[in-house]
């Protein structure tokens, strides 16, 4: 069965959305979810891998890095994931705006992915519609796979 | 309501981590350059790896899939270094893409 690629490159240089109404609502309703969050406690340990150490071993030159980078990296974050829930429902996307989903797409997909203590061997396992977590880890596979053909979309030529 | 694929395990799937000391060498401290290294994670896409060596550093999509390869296989790769504050800027950068770098004196 041929099924459209839910991201394309149209001759005009933007990208055609093919989502199901599901799937937007789905979009346009999680990045408010993980905005909150990280208006609420951006160094909840939840979220540490959107925040991670530049500096290992150097705890001064880390906070230094912390004063000059963090409220960059956390204006760029809102605006991505803004970007998102607010074109969630479009039919078409610039360049711009794909590479804002692609880093929504990552942050939703960290913080879920940490929440879940995502493994390697998430990836093979089939998703036991019976676990506690069987909603979240649907949520996840499905992101993954979304973010797989965002990327192939802004890839191709 | 979810698509239910084609999610391909092999390109969705990363590697362990391992993490090594660097060996540094005798050159005062100042005179040696910063390195900025990526490390493996087990929820970043090796598509989306790539993707982001070759739009931040400008790569050709050989070099930069043959560093996500090095992260994936070996843990971490070294993707840029230089000054200590052009390192700051690509892990900077690197961060606000979700990828976990970090850096230190070669």
């Amino acid at each position: 069965m041929f099924v459209p690629s839910p991201i394309e490159r149209t001759k005009d240089g933007d990208f055609r959305l093919r989502l199901s109404d599901g799937e937007r609502e789905l979009l346009a309703s999680l990045p408010a979810e993980l905005a909150a969050l990280i208006e609420a406690d951006a160094a909840d340990p939840g979220l540490r891998r959107l925040f991670p150490p530049a500096y290992e071993h150097d705890e001064e030159s880390e906070d230094e890095f912390r004063r000059l980078m963090h409220e960059e990296l956390l204006a760029g974050r809102r605006e991505a994931l803004q970007v998102l829930a607010e074109t969630a429902r479009s039919d078409r996307l610039s360049a711009e705006q794909l590479d804002a989903w692609l880093r929504a797409l990552t942050d939703l997909r960290l913080a879920l992915g940490t929440r879940l203590e995502v493994s390697e061997e998430t990836y093979d396992q089939d998703i036991d519609p019976e676990h506690p977590q069987a909603f979240e880890l649907s949520v996840f596979a499905y992101l993954s796979w979304l973010q797989e053909q965002a990327v192939e979309a802004a890839l191709s030529s | 309501m979810w698509h239910a694929g084609p999610v391909s395990p092999a390109t969705l799937k990363p590697a362990e981590v391992e993490l090594g000391e660097p060996e540094q060498e005798d050159v005062p401290e100042q005179d040696r350059p910063w390195i900025v290294i990526v490390w493996n994670d087990p929820i970043n896409l090796m598509s989306y790896v790539t993707f982001v060596l070759q739009k931040l550093f400008g790569y050709s999509r050989e070099k930069a899939t043959k560093l996500m390869l090095q992260v994936h296989n070996e843990g971490k790769a070294v993707v840029s270094g230089g000054t200590r504050e052009k390192a700051e800027h690509d892990v900077a950068r690197l961060h606000s893409h979700g990828l976990w770098a970090t850096m230190r004196q070669d």
